[in-house]
């Protein structure tokens, strides 16, 4: 069972490798949108300060809504998913291998890239542990998200723009506990509760997502 | 003994519920008696609410506004549960007209989502001074609800085939509900701006009488208007749906002569 998953994951992962541009493309989206906030707001310390922790996870949720739409879509184009839903192995584990890969190349190297964004936004070095951790909490739920409003939206041309309207009603938990956790960590005060939460989410996502995705997929291709 | 032919006769009325000149004929005979009946019913309960009930001691004639507010909310959540479910079956036993009526009810309780957030800022206002909190969780996730009931007809505008339009905005109709009970909740987890539930609550309601039954009237009223336009809308979809079929071609046939 596991081979599935592992077996799409590599070749995912290898495939994604290979086109490192697009792999870059959302990450440096994350450090534009992050950078270009002072510009439009106010390169004030203290209120950059405040705004930090909301920059951080917007500019998160809008680098992973970029990665998504080619999720399934290079795989359907080329024929390749119609042979993943023929093949003998479940579909929602061929899925969760997919929503694996793509959280290893979206969410992972946010994980990264997020503590620097928030030192340059004054965050204090303290709270950049409890930062990591609610963003490797987060991201899975947002790629499991994201695999969902791919999957709904593959067999149309102009899928891309309409995503992000089926995709962000659904990311407000995420977005609330997120920032609840870094504003509690900014102040120096437990992350628990929000952690806990979190970490629910994903357990819940992780395990309804990948059926409902299998499901879109196999409805929109067949 | 008799366990059979009932059983038999719920199993009928399961497959004519399949049926589209059945529900077509169905919903037609239903909807003047909800038309009727609900008219009344938000006839009485308006002025019961508007005039007979006792101005409330904090918040003055401010707070009558609830006699549409309540119902409007109970129905944008109640229509996107009754949306999820119709869409639900039409997935799995491909019932078409649980699609049809997933469809009908969407815009319905957009407009109710809408008219509850509307109302809730012009309450909002003389009671807390705002028009509207961003940081109160009932009011941005009821706005997230009506992103979601967009978002579904969007989807299914973008698709050219029915079919698959009715099958994919199923999916996302189901995966949405998630968001209901977080608004039920929302109250009782994040105690901001908006008050806590005064109907469905531990201990009973926390309202008086005179206030709540001309409540309870309206939101009788409210639910039973949703069904008679629920009932008009299907009618047109099952029309719409079934326009090639020969039935249709029979009650045009009839309707020109």
């Amino acid at each position: 069972m596991l081979d599935v998953v592992l077996h799409i994951l590599r070749r995912d992962l290898r495939l994604a490798f290979r086109r490192w541009s697009e792999l870059a493309t959302p990450l440096i989206f994350f450090v534009i949108i992050a950078s270009l906030f002072p510009l439009a707001a106010t390169p004030d310390e203290a209120q950059l300060r405040s705004i930090g922790a909301a920059v951080i996870w917007m500019s998160a949720l809008l680098s992973s809504l970029l990665a998504l739409d080619g999720l399934f879509r290079a795989d359907t184009e080329d024929g390749s998913m119609e042979q993943l839903i023929l093949a003998p192995a479940p579909l929602g584990l061929v899925v969760l291998g997919k929503i694996v890969a793509h959280w290893a190349v979206s969410g992972v190297p946010l994980l990264v890239l997020a503590p620097l964004v928030a030192m340059s936004f004054y965050l204090p070095l303290a709270a950049l542990p409890e930062l990591i951790a609610a963003l490797a909490l987060a991201t899975p739920t947002l790629s499991v998200l994201a695999a969902i409003g791919a999957a709904l939206t593959v067999s149309l041309r102009a899928g891309g723009t309409i995503i992000g309207l089926l995709i962000l009603p659904l990311t407000g938990p995420v977005l609330i506990f997120g920032t609840r956790a870094t504003e509690l960590a900014a102040l120096g005060e437990s992350v628990a509760g929000p952690l806990y939460l979190l970490a629910s989410l994903a357990v819940l996502a992780v395990s309804l997502g990948p059926p409902i995705t299998a499901a879109a997929v196999r409805t929109a291709l067949e | 003994m008799s366990a059979a032919p009932i059983s038999r006769r719920l199993w009928r009325a399961f497959h004519q519920l399949g049926s589209p000149p059945y529900v077509y004929r169905l919903a037609g005979s239903v909807s003047p008696w909800l038309g009727v009946t609900s008219c009344v019913l938000l006839a009485v309960g308006a002025f019961w609410g508007l005039v007979l009930a006792p101005p409330d001691y904090l918040q003055g004639d401010s707070f009558r506004i609830i006699y549409i507010h309540v119902p409007s909310a109970y129905l944008s959540m109640g229509g996107y549960v009754l949306m999820a479910v119709a869409a639900a079956i039409g997935y799995i036993w491909r019932m078409k007209l649980a699609h049809g009526v997933a469809v009908c009810v969407a815009p319905l309780g957009a407009w109710f989502t809408a008219l509850a957030l509307v109302t809730g800022g012009i309450w909002g206002k003389p009671t807390w001074g705002t028009y509207w909190e961003w940081g109160d969780a009932r009011l941005m996730f009821e706005l997230l609800l009506l992103f979601l009931y967009i978002g579904y007809m969007v989807l299914r505008m973008s698709f050219d085939d029915r079919e698959k339009a009715d099958r994919v905005s199923a999916l996302l109709a189901v995966v949405g509900v998630v968001n209901v009970p977080i608004i039920h909740y929302s109250v009782e987890w994040w105690t901001t701006l908006h008050q806590g539930p005064t109907l469905i609550r531990e201990g009973g309601p926390s309202i008086t009488m005179d206030m709540l039954i001309p409540l309870l009237i309206m939101l009788a009223g409210f639910s039973l208007f949703f069904g008679w336009l629920l009932c008009k809308r299907l009618q047109g979809e099952i029309l719409r749906r079934e326009s090639r079929t020969r039935w249709v071609r029979n009650l045009a046939a009839e309707a020109a002569a």
